[in-house]
């Protein structure tokens, strides 16, 4: 095993643009991804612990696809936090995707905080020759 | 202070000022990657009636996850195994961690081993380890002084 895919617990959190705000209190981090691709297409699966499937929010605009996955953790009541060592907060991440994707049959899955998603390769889409004519 | 009403120059000098110190506390932040807690992540909660622990591990199933007590310690390990794929898959990025883990933590005190429960839920395990009744705090009374 790599160094690279050793278990890490760094949560990166997402920088928001300058000048703008969140309008919710709280951090939003980056999940941990792996992308990979074989003849059917791309799968991405992302680590959200803590995201239950009705709060995941997947868009694709244009070319741009982003995940968005809300976090609802409610504290142990009558607790304190003695110790932390994670930070808990949305998580939030985009992607530009190809056009080889087939964007009507995009699916998703969550189990165990972890979200899969699976984007199939368009099927090869015929070349037009566009003849000009004289005007 | 006069220094600072001298116009554009200071200001943009003060702006200038914050975007290093900023700069600065992302680099001692991103430095706690060295320092960084051993897998999982812990966040411990308490009170004087007992101890709950959360990690967050996602992609494991429960069956994968060790949790034991010893003493005042508390040992959880497991592994998480990674996604089974072909050879001819191409990665595009690959930055999750597998493989086994192990992490203890001494409790502030010692637990009701027996009455410890966990669950796991989204990816993330929480223990509750009530605390031992002979470990209670116990009330005094003082009682007046006989002569």
């Amino acid at each position: 095993m790599s160094e690279e895919h050793k278990l890490e617990v760094h949560k990166e959190e997402a920088e928001t643009p300058e000048g703008i705000e969140r309008t919710r209190p709280g951090r939003t981090y980056v999940p941990r991804v792996d992308i990979f691709e074989d003849e059917n297409g791309f799968v991405v699966l992302a680590d959200m612990p803590g995201v239950a499937e009705d709060s995941v929010d997947i868009t694709l605009e244009k070319n741009v696809l982003t995940i968005h996955g809300g976090v609802d953790f409610q504290p142990p009541q009558g607790y304190d936090l003695a110790h932390a060592e994670y930070g808990i907060g949305d998580y939030h991440r985009a992607f530009t995707i190809s056009n080889e994707v087939d964007r009507d049959s995009i699916e998703a899955t969550l189990s165990d905080g972890v979200l899969r998603l699976v984007l199939p390769r368009a099927p090869e889409a015929g070349t037009i020759k566009i003849q000009v004519q004289a005007g | 202070m006069l220094w600072r009403n001298v116009g554009d120059g200071s200001r943009s000098l003060w702006r200038e000022m914050d975007r290093i110190r900023r700069e600065m506390d992302r680099l001692v932040q991103s430095s706690d990657r060295f320092s960084a807690p051993a897998f999982p992540a812990l966040n411990v909660w308490s009170n004087v009636e007992g101890v709950v622990v959360t990690a967050e591990i996602p992609g494991i199933s429960p069956d994968d996850l060790d949790i034991s007590i010893m003493g005042d310690t508390l040992t959880l390990s497991g592994s998480r195994h990674p996604e089974e794929i072909s050879d001819d898959v191409r990665f595009h990025r690959r930055e999750r961690g597998y493989g086994r883990f192990t992490r203890s933590l001494q409790l502030p005190y010692r637990v009701e081993t027996d009455q410890v429960a966990a669950t796991f839920d989204k990816g993330i395990l929480r223990i509750e380890l009530p605390r031992a009744e002979a470990d209670k705090p116990r009330k005094v009374t003082v009682k007046a002084g006989g002569q």
